[in-house]
């Protein structure tokens, strides 16, 4: 890579991605839902900077645009722009501690599912083992590469889930096939490594992160085993962010050591 | 002897009648129904809000002493809730949805025409068994007897335990041949507070009832989760089964949300000797496809509104049955706007019944490591249809005249190479041995020589004995 921010690393995952998806999976996205996603945030990033009067940054809308292509299902077309709207429309509305509270794509899929219940749901994300593993491969590089200091949030995260998913295998007595396919989430995947770990939407200093982190794991176990919920993991990472001003203030810190101009995914 | 099969063993699977209907401008040439498929089970789940109903179709041929259910369920059932259907509904929505094969007629080149469409179209399902009316200590075992009911043909008895072990020797002492590894996967649904549904054919209601076959048991309940157990049908399976799973659903097409759902290879041109074989081309087919998924995906078989067809492999089931299946919500109050619909997104022929139902078919095959976890289950809201559909090209044999129509025989090798291609891909089946068949079936790979033009009278008599 050319550069030392992450996010391009994520833009091309997330790009390769997107396009297996539209040419060869089965129910994947459309161009032109692809098409409509992308534009829809450049315009309404470009918009919103202009009115902030800050400078205009791709890079973190192409991020919120694409996760939304690969995770966000609608029957009527007008949704994904208005999901992306949303999402990227919060980002500059709903703040709190000097940045803003949702992770976008996240809000956008989560306000889809509660306001149009009838016409929205989320790609289950099983790509089949291949896809996963080179995903998993791929963003776990990018943890790797890029000393990102918000990263300990994604390995936070995924050692609480798997922590709870095979903990809970081992209880039933359960052989550990099932807990070694339950993870095989592509949709997961993308939560663990783009939504979860976005810096300008958690705790800035760790015991915050890792008790933000584990709450996300557990209402997300919660809300799939018990209530059946499959979106559950999005329903809990919107939740916790609601707390995060409160963790914040508990563990304070001079400044979001991370944040840069223009916002991040 | 007495065994076990828990829901989803083996099944014969159902005979269809090949049908007669009509449909656009085409004619029902043939359906790959369930039956082609050995142990195959077949689940009809019909559920919309948190309602949800399960009809198990019993296709067990032999002494029917010997079956036997044993599926767990998420509450225990009261004795309205559990009922027995017609297998005539199943089979019916098998027809409907069985993929099919289809057939058009090229035109004369010479004289360009309208085309004409026929069709066919494929697939089966299992059960359980056994007998026994002894009756032991069940509490000492950490068995609850939370209900038993006769219904129909059926005793059924539902059980809630607090172990594993304790249920397995009940299930044991009540002569249940229970498989090896059962204790583990049962322990695992005690934990999850499921409940176990057991289902035996009462042989003295079933003399009475005066039926020869046994018919589906159903149930009915709420309940959030919105699966399939398939664990214990996995145990005793002496190798990977087959499920057709069809739901009905109020918004749209259900997928499963922790397998891969992809669908079947469609709308393929294939040989025209396919025809007279086209169980063997969909079974070969599916098993192609299953390979190349290395047996971990679930394969769309059929995704449609049930108001309508296009083209028929039967008509659609009938709302009275629907709603005997499940379509608990056609039962309710009057015409009403189906939420989710949204915008008119299709043009949509006028509909003889329209039925706010979403049909969905689902087939897999499976065994314990390809498939370790029961089936969840997602209603999506995607009204998008899709049919298994293999098309037969039939050429123009007739006479032409003119220099399109010997432009027209140029180009038929080519094509039929192409339908011997497709053909090969997805079944797997040797080129050469394709080849050869379809030149013997009238689909040479040479160009043809114009036909000579007959005189016009010899069009008239030309076949008549003089």
């Amino acid at each position: 890579m050319l550069t030392k921010d992450p996010r391009y690393a994520q833009i091309t995952i997330l790009s390769i991605l997107t396009i297996l998806q539209m040419f060869w999976a089965d129910f994947g996205p459309s161009p032109v839902i692809v098409a409509l996603n992308v534009s829809t945030a450049l315009a309404v990033q470009y918009a919103c900077s202009r009115m902030v009067g800050i400078r205009f940054d791709f890079r973190s809308p192409l991020i919120t645009s694409l996760s939304l292509t690969v995770l966000l299902k609608a029957s009527a077309l007008w949704i994904y722009p208005l999901a992306v709207l949303v999402a990227i429309g919060s980002k500059f509305t709903l703040r709190a501690g000097g940045s803003h509270i949702f992770n976008p794509a996240n809000i956008g899929i989560v306000a889809m599912l509660l306001a149009f219940p009838h016409w929205v749901w989320v790609a289950p994300g099983q790509w089949g083992s291949a896809l996963w593993l080179a995903f998993l491969l791929a963003a776990f590089g990018c943890l790797v590469l890029y000393k990102v200091p918000s990263r300990d949030m994604t390995l936070f995260f995924l050692g609480g889930w798997l922590a709870l998913i095979f903990g809970r295998a081992l209880w039933l007595g359960d052989p550990l096939a099932i807990p070694l396919h339950q993870i095989q989430s592509g949709a997961m995947l993308i939560f663990a490594f783009f939504m979860i770990s976005d810096p300008k939407t958690i705790p800035v200093r760790w015991p915050g992160r890792l008790i933000f982190a584990l709450a996300v794991c557990v209402i997300g176990f919660i809300l799939s085993i018990e209530w059946h919920i499959r979106e559950s993991l999005f329903y809990a990472l919107a939740l916790v962010c609601l707390a995060r001003p409160t963790l914040d203030s508990i563990w304070r810190a001079e400044r979001r050591p991370w944040v840069t101009e223009g916002g991040t995914s | 002897m007495i065994r076990i099969l828990s829901l989803l063993a083996l099944m014969a699977g159902l005979t269809l009648a090949p049908g007669s209907a009509q449909a656009f401008c085409g004619f029902f040439v043939s359906k790959a129904g369930a039956d082609l498929f050995n142990q195959a089970s077949k689940v009809v789940m019909a559920r919309a809000d948190d309602r949800t109903v399960i009809t198990m179709a019993n296709d067990f041929q032999g002494d029917v002493e010997e079956f036997a259910i044993v599926f767990p369920v998420p509450e225990v059932l009261k004795e309205s809730q559990i009922n027995v259907g017609e297998n005539r509904i199943l089979e019916h929505l098998d027809a409907y949805t069985a993929p099919r094969l289809v057939e058009y007629y090229d035109a004369n080149p010479c004289a360009p025409v309208y085309k004409m469409e026929m069709m066919r179209s494929a697939m089966p399902m299992a059960a359980m068994m056994d007998s026994a009316d002894q009756r032991l200590d069940a509490a000492a075992l950490g068995v609850k007897i939370e209900a038993e009911y006769t219904v129909g043909e059926y005793d059924i008895v539902i059980l809630s335990a607090k172990q594993s072990d304790g249920l397995q020797t009940y299930l044991n002492q009540e002569g249940y041949k229970i498989p090896k590894g059962a204790d583990k996967v049962l322990n695992s649904y005690i934990k999850q507070d499921m409940k176990f549904f057991l289902a035996k054919v009462n042989l003295e209601e079933q003399a009475k009832s005066g039926y020869t076959y046994l018919r589906p048991i159903q149930v009915a309940f709420e309940s959030e989760k919105f699966m399939l157990p398939i664990r214990l049908g996995t145990l005793n399976a002496k190798g990977p089964q087959d499920l057709i799973l069809y739901t009905l659903s109020r918004e749209g097409r259900v997928e499963t949300a922790n397998y891969r759902t992809v669908k079947i290879p469609s709308d393929t041109n294939i040989p025209l000797f396919v025809k007279d074989t086209f169980g063997d081309f969909y079974q070969a087919m599916f098993s192609e496809s299953v390979k190349k998924e290395s047996m971990k995906a679930v394969f769309l078989e059929y995704a449609w509104d049930m108001g309508w067809c296009d083209p028929c492999a039967a008509d659609p089931v009938p709302n009275e049955d629907l709603i005997s299946l499940g379509a608990w919500w056609l039962a309710e109050a009057g015409p009403e706007p189906i939420p989710g619909r949204g915008p008119v997104r299709m043009i949509v022929p006028p509909q003889p019944d329209p039925a706010n139902v979403y049909v969905t078919r689902l087939h897999l095959r499976y065994d314990a490591q390809t498939f370790p976890e029961d089936l969840l289950l997602q209603q999506t809201k995607d009204r998008d249809n899709f049919q298994g559909r293999y098309i037969l090209n039939h050429p123009w044999s007739g006479e032409m005249n003119c220099e399109a129509g010997k432009q027209y025989l140029q180009s038929l090798p080519e094509r039929f190479e192409k339908e011997a291609q497709n053909l090969s891909q997805l079944t797997g089946w040797e080129i050469a041995g394709i080849r050869e068949k379809m030149d013997n079936a009238g689909q040479p790979f040479e160009v043809q020589p114009m036909p000579e033009p007959r005189p016009w009278w010899e069009k008239i008599w030309g076949g008549q004995e003089k």
